[in-house]
């Protein structure tokens, strides 16, 4: 009998899915987008993109040493973090201001408490909420697609709106291929699908989330944002703005999202409210990453109220 | 039928492939076998025999006066040698009795005053034969049979359920028997029906067993009783199927309470191996001392399904089956998902062994834990609706009381949750820590 026999508890087959090929595979459906938005801004999105991941990646591996943890830059985690923080932000912001977002999101967002699996705000979000709340001329200030020949900065659709601009649809076909002013990683909804389907369809994300997510902004906009109730352009709304990058890929982050079916589906239902109220009433014109931020804070109330039945608990016998 | 199913679970790669064209074959009896005295839930046995003594196969060696335990039996003919501690293949180690073959095999069947003619058994009948007959469940828990089929008096069966789900990967012994024994096992079945007095069988089966399902029918319209209302249910193959309180919850929708058992929902769940047991007892006199299980994996030479003598050693399994392979990395007592590491090959095989399994490193696969990302796939895959990750979590720390108020004790074990773990979370070897501990408390 050979020695070198494992002994160790059942089960003794596991499935071939792990922590790093989940994140590898979330990178890769981002990859679309990020393209598109190198196409219509220019090589300077993607200089800020290949700026965010290097902070992150350099800050996370900083911060392991020095916890004297293993430094497990492979798992891939920094680098969508990194990705997600410049698809965030416009392509017109100084590449210093995106470093330190970087260092902010993994040095305070994530490590801060306790590091991969522990955070409570989704780091890229957290990063751009402090950036927007630190240099805001430089975070609203957005480039012009490109075939736009006379502006070189313009303002979103929805920023348009908030500050009564007027109501500019660019074109439900403009919207959906990415050809309008905004962030990075927003604008290219299609690209933005394409990934989502492919994260949908090796189930690493279910549809309660960014369904329902999308579902009661366009629901909302629809009822609430028109010139009369019913008459809002949903479509419009639910193109707009990150909400399908947010929904899709930022409010789906396991980590800062609720663990059980229910509770997503209230999760999504509350940040889609939130956006919508953000939208219509807040100093911003984008209520997305506030909404999700503010619901990332409320995952442990709602998983406590949202527990599974227990087994055999209803039946009387 | 096909809408019928249980809540969470998982579809694994079953590798049922490597065995289940294998007729079963009839291991060559053992030099010496090692025979446990406990193979089942309930009180020890004690030896009834010295050493020294001469015993053939089937001669009673060990039993006991309380009410939950099953006699034991010996499985060869010979010379008793030693009764001393010995490997077991659960719990480590136990006594056990030893015996040298003398290579006659010379039988003895269970004596009694019994009906001569099988209509003329009753009820009291066959649950006494079984008793006497020392069956235990065969699907692994070993429960004493007889106990089982004497629920008390205020608890109403309606409904009796053949498991032929075999829902563990790699194994095929259930299937085999199936297809190789279909009217032994159907005609046990009806003896079962016939003493817990309950008119309704479901014989369930799943998918992945079409030559199982198609002998069980033909087998079942050649024998059809009228008195008995049995019929095959085909299931949707998933992980754990087999387990009882999903298996009746797949059947006929009723979930068994935390802590309660299967009667107490009117079902009563009988493995495939234990009704052929029960026949073999009430038709031929013959005790439990051999059952089939099923030697597989990608590292034994020959995989097989074999049928062997209780307390045959699983060294001489693997030897008689040309040996295992240099790839070897895990030996298991049992399935994948549920079967035991084996630290050394010396233990035996008892009532309750399903199958040896002899797996390679690469299917076992051995990882450090990365940190629970939150996914939620325990959740999702969990039949029994806990929230697997805070019980582990809550043992990892040591807070038992809070691993209580998650339910740990609801935890059947499948296996489910550590499965899916993209982590590679311990989660079964945590959440067992915190049963035994919780039991410790009470």
């Amino acid at each position: 009998m050979r020695s070198m026999i494992h002994v160790t508890s059942s089960p003794h087959i596991h499935s071939k899915e792990s922590v790093k090929k989940i994140m590898w595979l979330v990178t890769l459906a981002l990859i679309p987008s990020g393209v598109w938005g190198v196409w219509v801004f220019g090589i300077r999105a993607l200089y800020l993109i290949i700026a965010s991941v290097l902070s992150c990646v350099i800050t996370e591996a900083i911060i392991l040493k020095l916890r004297k943890k293993p430094v497990a830059l492979n798992d891939g985690s920094a680098i969508l973090t990194g990705l997600l923080l410049a698809y965030n932000v416009s392509a017109e912001l100084p590449i210093w201001v995106i470093c330190v977002g970087g260092v902010f999101a993994i040095a305070i967002a994530k490590q801060a408490f306790g590091g991969l699996g522990r955070n409570i705000f989704n780091p890229a979000l957290a990063a751009r909420a402090f950036m927007m709340a630190s240099w805001p001329t430089y975070m609203i200030t957005f480039k012009a697609p490109k075939g736009v020949i006379d502006a070189l900065t313009s303002a979103t659709p929805l920023t348009n709106i908030k500050h009564n601009f007027g109501f500019v649809n660019p074109g439900y076909m403009d919207l959906f291929l990415g050809n309008r002013g905004g962030c990075i990683g927003e604008v290219c909804i299609v690209a933005l699908v394409l990934g989502a389907i492919f994260l949908l369809y090796k189930k690493y994300i279910t549809w309660h989330i960014p369904i329902i997510f999308i579902g009661t902004v366009g629901v909302l906009s629809w009822a609430f944002m028109g010139n009369g109730l019913f008459t809002g352009d949903w479509l419009f709304y639910i193109m707009t703005g990150g909400l399908v990058l947010g929904a899709f890929y930022m409010a789906t982050d396991y980590v800062t999202s609720p663990m059980t079916k229910n509770g997503r589906i209230i999760f999504a239902i509350m940040c889609g409210v939130l956006t919508f109220v953000i939208r219509k009433w807040g100093g911003y014109p984008e209520g997305v990453c506030y909404a999700i931020l503010l619901m990332n804070a409320a995952v442990p109330i709602i998983e406590r109220h949202t527990k599974p039945k227990r087994f055999g608990g209803n039946a009387h016998a | 039928m096909l809408s019928k199913s249980f809540k969470g679970g998982i579809h694994p790669d079953y590798s049922k492939n490597l065995t289940k064209n294998l007729p079963i074959k009839t291991l060559d009896i053992p030099d010496q076998v090692i025979i446990p005295l406990v193979q089942h839930i309930g009180a020890i046995c004690h030896p009834v025999v010295k050493v020294g003594d001469q015993v053939k196969a089937g001669t009673l060696i060990a039993e006991s006066e309380k009410l939950i335990s099953a006699k034991i039996y010996s499985s060869i003919s010979g010379k008793i040698k030693a009764i001393k501690k010995a490997e077991h293949p659960v719990i480590g180690s136990c006594n056990a009795i030893i015996i040298d073959s003398d290579k006659t095999d010379e039988k003895e069947t269970l004596t009694g005053d019994y009906p001569v003619k099988m209509e003329d058994f009753t009820s009291q009948n066959i649950i006494d034969i079984i008793k006497q007959a020392g069956i235990v469940g065969m699907g692994g828990a070993g429960f004493p049979t007889h106990v089982k089929l004497s629920p008390p008096a205020d608890k109403k069966i309606d409904t009796f359920i053949l498991n032929g789900a075999e829902c563990e990967p790699y194994l095929t012994c259930d299937d085999r028997m199936m297809q190789e024994h279909s009217k032994e096992v159907l005609k046990g079945s009806i003896l079962i029906m016939k003493a817990v007095g309950v008119k309704k069988g479901i014989v369930a089966i799943e998918d992945n067993k079409p030559k199982a399902i198609e002998a069980m029918r033909t087998s079942l319209n050649e024998i059809r009783d009228t008195r008995y209302e049995l019929r095959i249910v085909v299931l949707h193959t998933k992980y754990p199927q087999g387990g009882e309180k999903q298996l009746i919850k797949a059947l006929t929708n009723r979930e068994v309470p935390p802590a309660k058992l299967p009667f107490d929902v009117g079902c009563m769940v009988d493995n495939i191996q234990t009704a052929y047991a029960i026949y073999e007892a009430v038709y031929n006199k013959k005790p439990l001392y051999e059952r089939v299980l099923t030697i597989t994996g990608d590292a034994i030479k020959e995989p097989s399904n074999l049928r062997v003598r209780i307390g045959t050693p699983i060294s001489y399994i693997i030897e008689k089956c040309n040996g295992a392979k240099d790839s070897l990395a895990k030996l298991i007592n049992g399935g994948p998902m549920m079967g035991i590491a084996q630290y050394i090959d010396t233990a035996p095989i008892i009532k309750g062994t399903s199958g040896i399994l002899l797996l390679s490193e690469k299917q076992v696969n051995i990882k450090e834990p990365d940190p629970c990302i939150r996914c939620g796939r325990c959740i999702e895959a969990c039949p029994v609706n806990l929230i697997p990750i805070d019980i582990a979590r809550a043992a990892e720390y040591g807070k038992f009381d809070i691993a209580n108020n998650a339910n740990a004790s609801d935890c059947i074990e499948c296996g489910c949750c550590s499965y899916v773990c993209p982590a590679n979370i311990e989660l079964v070897h945590l959440i067992k820590h915190a049963k035994r501990s919780i039991q410790c408390d009470l």
